[in-house]
């Protein structure tokens, strides 16, 4: 009785979760352009996101701000991760804090926070502006996950490594990073989805001139329901589905 | 300087600045518009204000505040209410779909908002899926009018916020020690009195963390209060939003959003005192 | 103390951490060829100590040679000393040959030359089939075996040896000191040995310098530091040891006759004190010999009951309480001409050593 309860509930709650997704992906394949009812399987809808010339470029734009700003704030939350982990310095502790408050820190209030900033320093929004912010709010998704992923080494494999005449540049190169890449992997992965999905802080800091994905997805959604927004979301949902699958499995490989 | 010396400089140079330029200086940025003048749209004079914080007790804004706040804590409790069992549920399971049921959890938080709340519309707007199969089976007799209102913002913030408050709670949860369980049982302790002494105090980091991490974006997406409750529903983030894109009031909309600035210390002090009193961590 | 052959010279080394004095002042030096080992308990610095050698921690004061050179301010991976790790350390994304080629491939050594001498290490270890192994799947003394390698391959000057025994079973540790004491004579590199445990520092070196709080308190054979303690520090840290309160009543010719717990004891052994000394008298519980009391009358100097006997295989371990009411300890083998060797409890017996084998230290 008790085991029926749970399971029952549980599935209340995973259909809670799916059931609306799964309708979405369904009906971008249903050839009726209004209502409810089921009228044939069709690609037509994503033949006409193909053809949809300004869409593509919005999407191109997105690929490249997301790989971009993805590669920038690995690099740079990774050193992060590696400066925390491995020295003491005058001010750690405010630069700690100051990374896991930009991961807390209310998305509107960074975008806000930005705006002003490339405005006073007369930055016209665009792509620039636009990547910096998408590294910055970036890097401590990185740095965090990397560092969950070092609490666990043991710290005389670094002295081992210096101890064994590796100067320090070699130390990383050698030792820490190939045993950090699982992680540095998912936090690319991480940040790459984040970046492709980000509305509220592009919102203020992209101008019209570079349009990108999630902006373009926010205005259509704000008409209504469309065949052409079906689709495109279902290829969205997807993109993040293999992104997850392929983090889990690196996930899965260091245990 | 010796050869670590220049790697960890470079390091700790390269974070610095980056935090420094991007973080901290637009984030002083904005505490200094919050107290500067704005006499017409677009136009901010350097001269010191405080009309901006007194502007916040203008009834218009207190609505706003209300309603933010009510929106938060009512989404915050439903997806409490809604994730405290299941997180239980599924950290107790110890079956072959374990990594599966977690995977699932996982999806939707990788998931954009924003694509989750546009599969809301297709269920619930008017000639949608929830009419369509309520009139299907007699239950109603014209289509509810389920868009554009408070619930459905609600829904939707439950929505896409669900699975921020499940995956901190499984996660302390998951490392619950068994044992404290069995040994309050063996102490003379009730179901829930075990509950509530032993496993509820445990996870309380849990809680707090999913908790934050549902009742600041309740306040600040703003897209899906404009997607769901249309106009009607204005929160602390539409308001912002518009303070600096509509009504082009940047001092206003800047010290509206010291208030969130504010607010997220509060709750992170929050957290932090709690791990500190459990030992524990959930994110 | 210094001299040319010194491999390792240590002057006047201070060390603190967040304010906490670790190690004071201290000068050591290490002979060419040496196996030392630094005994002391848990946070007496011996580490410390090693990994300021090693380059792993900087002195705040004093200095450091090795091979008569100052590398007080070089780097770890310019020295010419390698470390075994207590926790081994070893890389685990590496497999077994590609850890011991670490070092030479970071001081880029010929490719040929470093397949040839990581064989070499790998034999001397015994785990020449091992090579393409990953580290997690060698059993525990294994990875000792490798951590060894990788340290030796690189030919270092010194060997710098942290606990590396420390998580191997009994059997396993008795097996490996003797392969490193092999090792050793082998190469003929200065080894530095870390432990905590007497009975390997005893066993294994060529020297033992006994640490307490960051000061060195005794440094000597191991035959010196077991049989002449020099304070009571080392007495204690070093074996078992019985406590006895003595006063010197007279002296004759070096030789003693002194007030030993309220009894009178002749002392054969050569010693400075003067008459009215209070001294402590210490003796090791094999030392002492215990007698059956037939004669009620006799007078033996120091007597006692049994309290309790323990039947240790090779020794029969007795507790006796003295007549002064302080309780001793002793150690006797088993003598195969006496089968009635055993006392009972509540038996009273006499207390005796050999001569000269006590230690006396002043008392304080």
């Amino acid at each position: 009785m008790m085991r029926t309860l749970k399971i029952g509930y549980s599935s209340l709650v995973y259909a809670f979760l799916y059931v609306p997704i799964f309708v979405l992906i369904v009906y971008s394949f249903n050839a009726s352009k209004f209502g409810t009812t089921w009228q044939g399987f069709t690609f037509k809808w994503y033949q006409s996101l193909l053809d949809n010339t300004s869409l593509m470029t919005a999407a191109g734009n997105s690929v490249l701000v997301a790989t971009l700003s993805a590669t920038c704030a690995t690099i740079i939350g990774s050193l992060a991760a590696v400066t925390f982990y491995r020295y003491t310095f005058k001010g750690k502790k405010a630069v700690m804090s100051l990374v896991y408050i930009l991961m807390m820190a209310p998305d509107i209030v960074m975008g806000i926070s930005l705006l002003i900033l490339f405005v006073t320093i007369h930055m016209e929004p665009g792509f620039i502006t636009l990547l910096l912010s998408h590294i910055t709010f970036n890097i401590p998704f990185v740095a965090v996950t990397v560092m969950s992923r070092m609490k666990g080494f043991d710290k005389n494999l670094f002295d081992a490594a210096g101890d064994l005449g590796a100067t320090e540049f070699q130390t990383v190169r050698h030792v820490i990073f190939p045993m950090m890449l699982p992680a540095v992997v998912a936090g690319w992965l991480l940040a790459f989805t984040l970046s492709m999905d980000d509305v509220i802080i592009s919102f203020f800091v992209t101008g019209p001139d570079f349009e990108i994905l999630p902006l373009r997805i926010y205005s259509m959604v704000r008409l209504g329901v469309k065949p052409e927004v079906n689709a495109l979301c279902t290829i969205m949902f997807t993109l993040s589905l293999v992104i997850v699958m392929i983090s889990q499995i690196l996930n899965r490989e260091r245990k | 300087m010796t050869e670590k010396n220049r790697f960890k400089t470079f390091s700790i140079t390269l974070i610095s600045v980056w935090l420094i330029l991007l973080v901290l200086v637009p984030t002083l940025m904005v505490l200094a518009v919050s107290f500067m003048t704005s006499n017409t749209p677009g136009e901010i004079s350097p001269v010191f204000t405080l009309s901006n914080y007194k502007a916040i007790l203008d009834p218009l804004f207190l609505q706003v505040l209300a309603d933010s706040f009510e929106m938060a804590f009512v989404t915050t409790a439903l997806c409490l209410l809604i994730g405290y069992p299941f997180a239980y549920n599924l950290s107790k399971y110890r079956g072959k779909f374990k990594s599966l049921l977690l995977v699932l959890i996982i999806i939707p938080f990788w998931t954009s908002s924003l694509i989750r709340t546009y599969a809301i519309i297709i269920i619930i707007k008017t000639n949608g899926v929830l009419n369509g199969i309520l009139m299907a089976l007699g239950i109603i007799d014209e289509p509810l009018r389920l868009m554009y209102t408070e619930a459905a913002v609600l829904v939707g913030m439950v929505y896409s916020l669900l699975p921020f408050m499940i995956l901190p709670l499984y996660a302390v949860l998951e490392k619950l020690d068994g044992k404290l369980v069995e040994a309050a049982k063996d102490l003379g302790a009730g179901r829930m009195r075990t509950f509530w002494h032993v496993v509820l105090p445990l996870s309380m980091p849990g809680v707090i963390a999913g908790s934050m991490l549902v009742f600041l974006p309740t306040l600040c997406l703003f897209y899906i209060s404009d997607v769901l409750g249309g106009a009607k529903s204005l929160l602390i983030g539409n308001f912002i939003r518009n303070q600096f894109l509509l009504t082009r009031n940047w001092p206003m909309g800047a010290a509206a959003s010291m208030i969130l600035t504010v607010l997220m210390f509060i709750i992170i002090y929050i957290y932090y005192r709690s791990t500190k009193k459990t030992g524990r961590e959930a994110i | 103390m210094s001299s040319a052959n010194d491999i390792v010279r240590l002057e006047s080394i201070s060390k603190s951490f967040g304010g906490h004095g670790v190690v004071h002042n201290l000068d050591l030096c290490i002979k060419d060829g040496e196996f030392v080992t630094l005994l002391g308990p848990s946070g007496c610095g011996k580490t410390t100590l090693l990994r300021i050698i090693a380059g792993l921690e900087t002195q705040d004061y004093g200095k450091v040679f090795i091979g008569g050179k100052d590398v007080s301010n070089i780097p770890p991976n310019k020295r010419e000393v390698n470390t075994v790790f207590q926790s081994y350390a070893l890389f685990p994304h590496m497999t077994v040959f590609d850890n011991v080629a670490f070092g030479l491939k970071m001081s880029k050594v010929p490719k040929e030359e470093i397949e040839e001498r990581v064989k070499e290490a790998l034999d001397t270890v015994m785990l020449a089939n091992f090579a393409d192994r990953m580290p997690q799947n060698l059993s525990g003394g294994q990875q000792q075996r490798v951590a060894i390698a990788r340290a030796i391959v690189k030919r270092p000057k010194v060997l710098l040896l942290d606990e590396p025994l420390s998580a191997l079973d009994f059997k396993l540790r008795k097996q490996m000191q003797t392969e490193l004491k092999h090792i050793q004579r082998k190469l003929g590199i200065t080894f530095v040995f870390v432990t905590h445990d007497q009975e390997e520092a005893l066993s294994m070196s060529d020297r033992v310098v006994v640490m307490n709080e960051g000061v060195i308190q005794q440094d000597g054979s191991p035959k010196e530091v077991y049989e002449n303690p020099k304070n009571m520090f080392v007495a204690k840290f070093v074996g078992e040891i019985n406590v006895l309160q003595a006063v010197i009543e007279k002296t004759i010719n070096g030789k003693l006759r002194a007030n030993v717990e309220g009894r009178q004891c002749r002392l054969t052994k050569k010693h400075t004190y003067v008459e009215g000394d209070s001294v402590k008298l210490l003796l090791r519980p094999e030392d002492i010999r215990l007698e059956h009391i037939k004669d009620a009358d006799s007078d033996y100097p120091l007597q006692g009951i049994i309290e309790e006997t323990t039947y240790k295989g090779a020794t029969l371990d007795s507790i006796v309480r003295l007549d002064s009411g302080t309780v001793i300890m002793a150690s006797e083998f088993f003598d195969e001409d006496d089968p009635e060797f055993e006392y009972k409890t509540g038996e009273k017996v006499a207390v005796k050593w050999v001569d000269g084998w006590e230690v006396l230290l002043p008392d304080d």
